[in-house]
């Protein structure tokens, strides 16, 4: 089983960046060339770009009318300059709700690590590069070493809400964008796996629980807030705060709750949220 | 998890709302498509557990039609679907229905192609937009959709599966993947082969041709 920790070491003895580690090891995983990769990531960068776009004008509704249009809010409030959390916590929040809203809503979006979690990710790297005026090429880059962290927490726990729950899913999509920006912002790798750690650290034990099954409440909104959550890891990351448990560590604490997790908490809608009155109503409702 | 790729965690692209109740339903209409080898132009879609109870605030339903219609799961088409296959004058039903032992997430398609022939599958959408196909009319498989496919209906007899696998060695064509199942001794048989590289037409037209032999299907993998 793989570590982080291995890519942190090799990074660090070749003087190399995480994203560099990953996408070397990857041509020889897929017998594609670095072009060929590159190629690939850019079209997933650019549905992403796409997908913040199209979700900030706001003028879609989901299937059951719940979602949609809230990220309009966000960015028309952040717009007008009166942002409690100032531009950049408020961009990320407009942005993340609005990926998420498009996925809701059957418009097209990049699954980061899943269709559940798409907005992270985007809204976390998109803000970075609106704050940094990072390069196109940064962005890619940044873009396999959040993968290559879905790689290992994948193979070592899971990213799925089914098997364990939204702190699989957005949980894992925090942590990995919180590797992305502390590469982006100039961090070192051992600073990547210290986001990566305090991000996942503060979603441990977070449930599935989608009122009516449907990938709309709760998780619109926490893409939002799990993309918060990235950012502040990653600040705390690049001012030189460790995590006391390292990454690997983490991943693996998270596998294990998710498995203890009761299967009502996970994605069947059988609990939490999804079992309250209004939840019940909302369901009834709809189907 | 089985060792994954960069592209397995950013990506892939896709219409929502869920990778298994709408990529993964777009590539289950999409292989059924492939296995009745033709544009269907009528048929039953009977929705098991999941897909029976939230299928519809997936957008299940239209994704089904969608890959029936040839789409793939990035189409941003997807959510007129319904509308489509009804201009075209296709006919799809839907109903809800209890298919037994299996994955919640399990459709099965009953469909009526142009030319008048009839498929039946079952297949599931087992977790990010990965499918597999377990039933073709009756007969147990499993298909992926990650190699280029053969099912061969034949009769139960020594010898035919030999025949089968030399013209496939002759072709310099690598078998991936083999299943072979039967109704009982000596009647109908279901040969899958998943191999490495693409069938050649003409070997597949001699396959046709090999004695007891009743059908011949090259399924492309998925994109």
């Amino acid at each position: 089983m793989r570590a982080y920790e291995d890519w942190v070491i090799e990074a660090e003895h070749r003087g190399l960046k995480i994203s560099e580690v990953v996408y070397q090891s990857e041509m020889e995983n897929l017998q594609q060339s670095e072009q060929e990769l590159f190629q690939r990531m850019s079209k997933n960068l650019k549905v992403m770009r796409e997908s913040v776009a199209a979700g900030l004008s706001g003028e879609r509704r989901s299937l059951s009318g719940l979602v949609g249009g809230d990220a309009a809010k966000v960015e028309f409030r952040r717009k007008t300059g009166v942002s409690l959390v100032g531009d950049q916590i408020s961009g990320v929040i407009a942005r993340a709700l609005a990926v998420a809203e498009v996925n809701a809503c059957m418009g097209k979006i990049v699954a980061a690590p899943t269709a559940g979690s798409c907005g992270v990710i985007p809204a976390v790297l998109l803000t970075v590069e609106e704050t940094l005026k990072v390069s196109e090429q940064e962005l890619l880059l940044a873009l396999f070493t959040a993968a290559g962290l879905g790689m290992i927490i994948a193979e070592r726990a899971n990213v799925s809400g089914a098997e364990g729950g939204c702190q699989a899913e957005i949980g894992s999509a925090a942590a990995m964008a919180a590797a992305a920006a502390v590469e982006l912002a100039g961090g070192t790798p051992r600073q990547t796996a210290d986001a990566a750690a305090i991000a996942m650290k503060s979603m441990l034990g977070l449930v599935c629980d989608p009122v009516g099954g449907l990938v709309e409440v709760p998780c619109v909104k926490r893409n939002a807030t799990g993309a918060t959550i990235a950012l502040a890891a990653a600040e705390m990351a690049l001012s030189g705060v460790r995590s006391a448990i390292p990454i690997d560590e983490v991943i693996d604490a998270m596998g294990e709750i998710g498995q203890q997790m009761p299967c009502t908490l996970k994605e069947t809608a059988q609990g939490g949220l999804a079992t309250t009155p209004t939840g019940r109503r909302i369901r009834a409702d709809f189907l | 998890m089985s060792r994954s790729n960069v592209f397995d965690l950013i990506g892939p692209i896709m219409v929502g709302p869920s990778s298994s109740h709408t990529a993964g339903a777009v590539r289950l209409g999409g292989m059924a498509r492939k296995i009745l080898g033709e544009e269907p132009v009528q048929g039953t879609i009977s929705l098991h557990g999941s897909f029976a109870k939230t299928g519809k605030g997936h957008g299940t339903n239209l994704a089904l039609i969608a890959g029936l219609l040839g789409m793939q799961p990035d189409d941003e088409r997807i959510p007129e679907a319904i509308e489509m296959a009804k201009e075209r004058g296709q006919n799809f039903s839907f109903r809800i229905a209890d298919l037994g032992d299996v994955h919640p997430n399990t459709v099965k398609f009953e469909l009526l192609g142009k030319t008048g022939c009839h498929t039946q599958v079952v297949g599931s959408s087992i977790g990010g937009g990965a499918i597999v196909i377990r039933e073709i009319n009756d007969f147990q498989v499993e298909i992926r959709g990650n190699y280029p496919t053969i099912v061969i209906l034949h009769q139960d007899l020594p010898g035919l599966v030999a025949q089968v696998t030399l013209l496939l060695a002759t072709a310099q064509t690598n078998i991936a993947r083999m299943l072979v199942s039967r109704e009982k001794r000596g009647a109908q048989a279901l040969m899958v082969l998943e191999t490495d590289e693409k069938i050649e037409d003409a070997v597949l037209a001699l396959m046709r041709r090999l004695p007891k032999i009743y059908q011949v299907l090259a399924i492309e993998p998925l994109e």
